[in-house]
């Protein structure tokens, strides 16, 4: 089990790095080429005729020249430079990375889904709207929240709309209101988003147990403000205890509670934001419903609301009418009051496909079991590395049963080791493993924020920690090992202060 | 019902046992129990893999794809072709599953594949600087101009009627928020009136927003546009699709700031709308504001050469509330279809491309308009789409003939454009040869016939 601790390239494989590197602009030669054009059959008139010359492009984009062997082995050769879910175990806290089902990918690809236009006349796409409206039906249930808008593309947009529809509440109702508040635990995404959408962003302590400050809420929440945007369990892997107090609060100064959905894994079937208040949620289809993360997307941030806040939701929507056999579903966009669209068309659909099969496949008891089973990993993960070897180098942070993810600090492991969180995950390369999120959450010194989701299995949780106390034994005798981790990955350590200073964005050509 | 969890009974105990719990239920001690559901799910029980294959299978062939009619329907997604080692390269796990490449050592892939989609998006708009994609094409458009608030902070946004009327719904949601007014000029003759703009410009207007070729399919005169609005120091955006840019002067050579756009058309599937991706690109000044990921070149310890995620500061993960856009998970396997895409074309291929469907859409133009009641709705030079009118047929009737003939007739103007209720347009991509586009003028001319015996009279043409 004991991987490299110093780098173990070759002299001989120098010219092979070298090569490995090469962009596919290096790689281009003049003359190659992949593509040949369909045959022109029509008449083949001067260009001139067609497009004015003052219009047209007077050299041709730069694109590579390559054949269609040498394009493939390229971007193979590339995808090898790559970590990814199906190689190993992937921690990586607040990101949900579950194994994503091979069913998904096939009928993603059906023609019927693939080929299928967004502008198709609704009669002729019911197959595809009958799937949203199912799957909306499904998210309701699952936020214990009415409506439901899957038009935006990825968590953040989510929140975008979310905070848009608090923005369109609150004015129908004649007020402006300029605050919206975010404990200090939450996702960079929150406050980034109150700011695009116009408010003012005001911080909200977490107590000792590592919940709401309900006292500090208390002090904040006044006229002024618009909402709270809340993820529970918390960044910090917690449940808060408090969420009816902290409801009752927020809906006391008639602001609209929020609800961060990129931890809903832990609690699906076993509770629902709506019954703890909320009127807002967004779902990460790419989290908790299996959707690839593709190596930075495309994901999917679906919407659930509350009655008061369903007459803003973006257009279109979709909307069943018993009446019509040949359309029963179709796209309404006369919304007098919506926010109006956050993109073109209806949404992400293929993404949408896929977390409909993952819905199907399961079914309620499959979707509780998978929560049941992420917060028992995460739990027992929790115990293992809470034993000793490890505890006295990477205490938790709030000593306490988790949901689907847990904070370790390794404030004691850069005292008495002298490595740093970062330098642990470096090492962690060497033994095939993903590390965890780091340093965040952001009021935990020297944050591992660990998510090991319900797809693994107890010896891979077993595995883990045995590596983490091996990474801690080896940084007792000699912290430079850490330190300079890691030696078996295609590069080590990357400059990233001189890519900031002396940005080199593109291939010079 | 289906599983992807592997914990036995066995497991359960060992790891409660470990925990020092009694019971699974005992984990959710924190959860009131007046929050508790207390009873299953509704949703339908759970299915085996075939099952919920048949299951999808039968919804989907509830569908009429690209893959079932003659398709002349564009509006902003387009029926390419997708070669066939798209589909390969996407469907490696190594590029399927990874997450954002937060730990570039062993991301190296993506963050190359970043590093070269940029360099293709730069060459095409002729900008300097991209990113690594944003969502899709739309809300491209809004980012840009919350980029232009940033920038000058100014009140008023101008956006041509010729941009996708999505992009400027998109644009308008945003800009609500961020404390914009967004207003319209208008067209003549299927372009953006310059008149028009140069009559709504003042130093108040913080960006112009066009789109090249604009939703008609006519080619704008980008540089006249660009010109004028730098009278007053706007920040130019302009939305394009990627393809028409093989042949169009690309806008950064016109003095346009931003270029954004839908990448649908570079290897991407239509997939009912999404996902696709959107680019994003600027000249220098702006590379501080961009949203999203950006990838660049670096050295590691021992000098080689990788890549890395930077200019992070701008970001929502470092900056918070003072950063310059909130994306996160944006669209990265996209745009690695989009690269592939690209590489696929060359630098030959691309401009192939773009004279064949020159000439086949010209074709197609012709000989639409040459029938008995059609009408070019603009005289502009278009590359891939036109528009035309039926004047006075029912568009949607003669649409709805033409689909019963295997034929989807494009998209009707009047879906957003009332003054084109008569209106009709038509994409022609590589897929449509000459002979669909001979079939469709045969059916269309067969379709206005029988709608003017069927129109009741006083009606009709």
């Amino acid at each position: 089990m004991t991987p490299p601790t110093a780098p173990t390239t070759p002299a001989s494989s120098a010219i092979a790095a070298a090569d490995d590197t090469l962009t596919i602009y290096e790689r281009s030669q003049p003359g190659r080429r992949a593509f040949v054009a369909p045959a022109l059959d029509v008449p083949q008139r001067p260009l001139d005729e067609l497009l004015p010359a003052r219009f047209r492009r007077s050299t041709p984009a730069r694109l590579p020249e390559i054949s269609e062997p040498e394009l493939i082995r390229h971007y193979h050769r590339l995808s090898k430079r790559n970590f990814d879910l199906d190689t190993g175990f992937y921690p990586l806290g607040s990101c949900t990375m579950k194994h994503n089902p091979k069913l998904h990918e096939r009928v993603a690809a059906l023609p019927g889904n693939a080929r299928l236009h967004p502008l198709q006349d609704e009669r002729r796409a019911q197959g595809a709207l009958e799937l949203m409206w199912n799957l909306q039906e499904a998210l309701g249930e699952i936020a214990g929240l009415p409506h439901v808008s899957l038009q935006p593309s990825a968590g953040s947009h989510g929140e975008l709309a979310g905070v848009l529809l608090t923005r369109a509440y609150h004015e129908d109702r004649g007020e402006q209101r300029t605050k919206v508040l975010t404990p200090d635990t939450a996702h960079g995404t929150n406050p980034a988003t109150v700011t695009m959408a116009g408010y003012e962003v005001v911080k909200v302590g977490t107590n000792g147990d590592g919940g709401v400050d309900v006292e500090d809420l208390r002090a904040k929440a006044d006229e002024q403000v618009a909402c709270l945007m809340l993820t529970n369990p918390s960044t910090l892997g917690l449940f808060d205890p408090n969420i009816a107090e902290i409801a009752e609060i927020v809906h006391g100064v008639g602001a609209t509670l929020y609800y961060d959905g990129a931890n809903l894994n832990a609690i699906m079937g076993i509770t629902r934001p709506g019954d703890m208040g909320f009127d807002i949620v967004h779902f990460n289809l790419h989290k908790s419903f299996t959707q690839p993360h593709g190596g930075g997307g495309p994901g999917a941030g679906p919407i659930a609301v509350s009655e008061r806040i369903e007459p803003y939701l973006p257009r279109p929507q979709i909307v069943r009418r018993s009446d019509d056999e040949g359309c029963a579903f179709t796209l309404d966009e006369e919304r007098p009051k919506s926010i109006g669209k956050l993109r073109g068309f209806q949404g992400n659909y293929g993404v949408f496909v896929r977390s409909y099969a993952y819905i199907r496949s399961l079914g309620a008891e499959g979707l509780r079991e998978a929560s049941e089973v992420a917060v028992l990993n995460a739990n027992y993960l929790l115990a293992l590395l809470k034993r000793e070897g490890v505890a006295e180098y990477l205490p938790v942070a709030y000593d306490r049963l988790c949901m689907h993810e847990f904070v370790l600090s390794g404030a004691p492991m850069k005292r008495e080791l002298g490595i740093r969180t970062l330098d642990l995950a470096k090492r962690l390369l060497d033994f095939g493993v993903h590390p965890p999120t780091v340093y965040f959450p952001l009021l935990v010194d020297e944050a591992l924020l660990i998510e090991p989701t319900e797809t693994e299995t107890k010896e891979t949780l077993d595995r883990f920690a045995e590596i983490v106390a091996e990474i801690l034994r080896e940084a007792a005798q000699d912290p430079e090992i850490a330190k300079n981790a890691p030696y078996s990955t295609p590069v080590g350590r990357l400059d990233e202060a001189r890519a900031a200073k002396q940005p080199v964005l593109r291939q010079p050509i | 019902m289906s599983t992807y969890t592997s914990a036995t009974d066995a497991d359960r105990r060992a790891m409660l046992d470990a925990i020092g719990a009694e019971s699974i239920e005992e984990l959710f001690a924190d959860i009131p129990a007046a929050l508790r559901l207390g009873r299953p799910l509704t949703l339908p029980a759970g299915m085996a893999e075939q099952e919920v294959y048949e299951h999808l299978k039968e919804l989907a062939a509830r569908n009429v794809s690209c893959e079932d009619e003659i398709s002349f329907l564009g509006a902003g997604m387009y029926d390419h072709y997708v070669p066939s080692l798209v589909d390969t390269l996407l469907s490696r796990s190594e590029f399927l599953t990874p997450y954002t490449p937060y730990q570039p050592e062993i991301s190296q892939g993506g963050l190359q594949v970043m590093f070269e989609y940029q360099t293709a998006i730069s060459e095409l708009t002729g900008l300097p600087v991209s990113n690594a994609s944003v969502y899709e094409g739309p809300s491209a458009v809004g980012a840009a101009g919350y980029l232009a608030k940033l920038a000058n902070g100014r009140p008023r946004v101008l956006a041509s009627r010729g941009v996708h009327p999505h992009s400027r719904e998109t644009l308008a949601t945003l800009a609500r928020g961020y404390g914009q007014t967004v207003e319209e000029v208008g067209l003549r003759e299927g372009a953006t009136d310059l008149d028009a703009l140069v009559a709504a410009l003042s130093d108040d207007v913080s960006a112009v927003v066009l789109q090249q070729p604009n939703f008609l399919g006519a080619v704008e005169d980008v540089a006249a546009l660009t010109e004028a609005a730098k009278q007053v120091g706007a920040v130019v955006i302009c939305a394009c699709d990627p393809i028409p840019l093989s042949v169009l002067e690309p806008p950064g050579a016109q003095g346009v700031d931003i270029c954004v756009g839908e990448g649908q058309t570079l290897g991407n599937r239509l997939d009912f709308g999404g996902p696709s991706f959107g680019f994003f690109a600027a000249s220098q000044e702006h590379l501080r504001r961009m949203p999203g990921r950006i990838a660049g070149e670096t050295v590691d310890v021992d000098g080689k050469r990788g890549f890395v995620l930077t200019l992070q500061t701008r970001e929502q993960h470092i900056r918070r509330e003072k950063a310059t856009s909130n994306i996160c998970t944006a669209q990265a396997l996209n745009a690695l279809a989009g690269v592939v895409y690209l590489g696929w074309l060359g630098r030959q291929g691309l401009v192939e491309l773009g004279e064949l469907l020159l000439r086949r859409t010209a074709y197609a133009r012709e000989t639409l308009c040459a029938l008995d009641g059609v009408e070019p709705l603009h005289s502009q030079p278009v590359v891939r789409e036109f528009a035309l009118r039926l004047p006075g047929a029912d568009v949607e009737a003669v649409v709805e003939r033409l689909a019963a003939e295997g034929i989807n007739a494009g998209y009707r103007l009047g879906r957003s454009y009332p003054e084109y209720a008569d209106g009709l347009l038509i994409a022609i991509t590589e897929r449509r040869t000459r002979a669909q586009i001979d079939r469709f003028a045969e059916a269309l001319a067969g379709a206005l016939a029988a709608e003017r015996g069927a129109a009741p009279a006083g009606v009709g043409a």
